[in-house]
Order: C-alpha cells, then sequence, then structure tokens
C-alpha cells in the first residue's frame, strides 16, 4: 500500500468513497417515482376518492408490498439526504454525531409506524 | 486563456467563509437555485414525516378514522402546510428527475442545464398551482 493513502488498510478518501450512498440515492429516488406513477394512474381510473377505494387499493397485497418498498426507500433516501446536510453545515463531530444519531432513530420510528399503518389495513 | 485574464481584471467581489450577511447578497444562477431548493424542500419533507404518516393512518384505519381525515385536512390551515408540502414534494420530485438525468449526461451543457432549471422551478410551481386549485376545491 503506497504511504500516501491514509488507512493502514484501505483507501479511505477520494473518488470512490461514498459511491454506495450516491447509488442508493438514485435507486431508491427511483422507486418512489415508481410508487408516485401508480398513484397516479390509481387516481385517474377511479377519479373521486372514496374510503372502500382507497383502503381497497392498499389491502392488495401486490400494493402493500410497493408501498412497504416505497416507505423503506424514502426512509434510506432521506438518512443519505439528511446525512450530507449534517456534514455539509455541522462541523463539531460531537453535535454532528449526535444529529446523526438522533435521524437514525427519528427515521427507524417513521419506519415502525409506516408498517403499523399497512399491517392494518 | 484570455476569457480567464478579462475576468481577473474586474473587481468582483470575494466570498471566503461565507456569512449570513453575504448569503443574501449572492446571486445563485438558477441551477443554484433549483439545487438549494431541492435541499430546503426534502428537508421539510423529512421535517414533517410523522404529520404526514398521521394522515394516511387516519385515511387507512377505519371508515370513522377517514372522516376524522376529511375533518383535519379540511382545515384551512392544515391545507395552507399541505399546499407548502405538496409544493416541496413536487419541486423535489422534478428537480430529481432533473438530476438523474444529468447523470445519465442529458442536458449537461452550459445552456441546457440552465434552461432545465428555468423548467424545473417553473413545473413545480405550476404542479403545486393545479393541485392547491383541486385542494382548495377551485374545479
Amino acid at each position: 500500500m503506497p504511504i500516501n493513502q491514509i488507512g493502514p488498510k484501505r483507501l479511505v478518501v477520494g473518488a470512490h468513497y461514498g459511491l454506495k450512498e450516491w447509488i442508493i440515492q438514485r435507486v431508491t429516488a427511483v422507486v418512489m417515482v415508481v410508487f408516485t406513477i401508480v398513484l397516479l394512474i390509481d387516481y385517474c381510473i377511479t377519479g373521486s376518492a372514496t374510503y372502500e377505494g382507497w383502503s381497497a387499493l392498499f389491502s392488495n397485497q401486490l400494493m402493500k408490498l410497493l408501498t412497504l418498498l416505497f416507505f423503506f426507500s424514502l426512509f434510506y433516501h432521506a438518512w443519505i439526504g439528511i446525512r450530507d446536510i449534517w456534514m455539509d453545515y455541522i462541523k463539531p463531530v460531537s453535535i454532528r454525531l449526535t444529529l446523526q444519531a438522533l435521524t437514525v432513530l427519528y427515521l427507524v420510528a417513521c419506519a415502525a409506524y409506516a408498517v403499523e399503518i399497512l399491517w392494518k389495513v | 486563456m484570455a476569457d480567464a485574464q478579462q475576468n481577473a481584471k474586474i473587481d468582483r467581489p470575494i466570498y471566503r467563509n461565507i456569512g449570513l450577511a453575504q448569503l443574501i447578497k449572492y446571486r445563485l444562477p438558477w441551477a443554484g437555485k433549483v439545487s438549494i431548493l431541492h435541499r430546503i424542500s426534502g428537508a421539510a419533507l423529512f421535517l414533517m414525516l410523522p404529520f404526514l404518516l398521521y394522515l394516511l393512518d387516519q385515511s387507512l384505519a377505519s371508515e370513522m378514522s377517514y372522516q376524522k381525515f376529511q375533518a383535519i385536512t379540511g382545515h384551512v390551515l392544515v391545507k395552507i402546510i399541505s399546499l407548502g408540502l405538496i409544493w416541496a414534494f413536487l419541486h423535489h420530485f422534478c428537480a430529481g428527475i432533473r438530476y438523474l438525468l444529468l447523470d445519465l449526461e442529458i442536458g449537461v451543457e452550459k445552456a441546457d442545464a440552465n434552461r432545465s432549471a428555468i423548467f424545473v422551478f417553473c413545473l413545480g410551481l405550476a404542479l403545486t398551482a393545479l393541485v392547491g386549485l383541486k385542494l382548495f376545491g377551485l374545479y
């Protein structure tokens, strides 16, 4: 390993660091676009909104899976985005780490709530 | 090279460690405006997640809770907040698709990128107006 690379075992800085998050940000975005289009198509077909139609849509097994996929994509997407905001503006490590930890807990709680909502339908 | 020398002669303001006072004077290009609004809209949606999940919960849980959902979303204040969030979603959505296209190297030329930034900004507002008119029962 050349000595100009900081980590003893691997490169910890440079072009490839963060590539995984970059790709996940985009994959999750596409999932959310697909879900949005599905909702839009359903709205165009059914027209006016009623409880029966709305709950029937989400009680469909395939839709339930897609919705859950949408939510997990949303929360992972939000984690990467908010993490970027903390990394850009919050410089003291202690505050940044605290905010990042709170963000993760907040999103996990949101994910649990989302699962509960879909479970009941 | 000649361009760079010419630009260097013009007395431009220098921004290092931008403070809040300078931030107001800082004139962003359209791509920059769309970018910072992408970040702000994303953060707003993130902060309002519990509220949005609560609304979904009420709309799906039962016939009774659906009526409660309608009552909540029927309130003027909730409608205004919702309209703000609808703009945040639509702007984030449109600007995000612009980024996906830029990643595929579509429209990366300076003039094209500027045009698409203006287009995305206007599209976000136009779609918000469309949903807003529906939300306030104008059609």
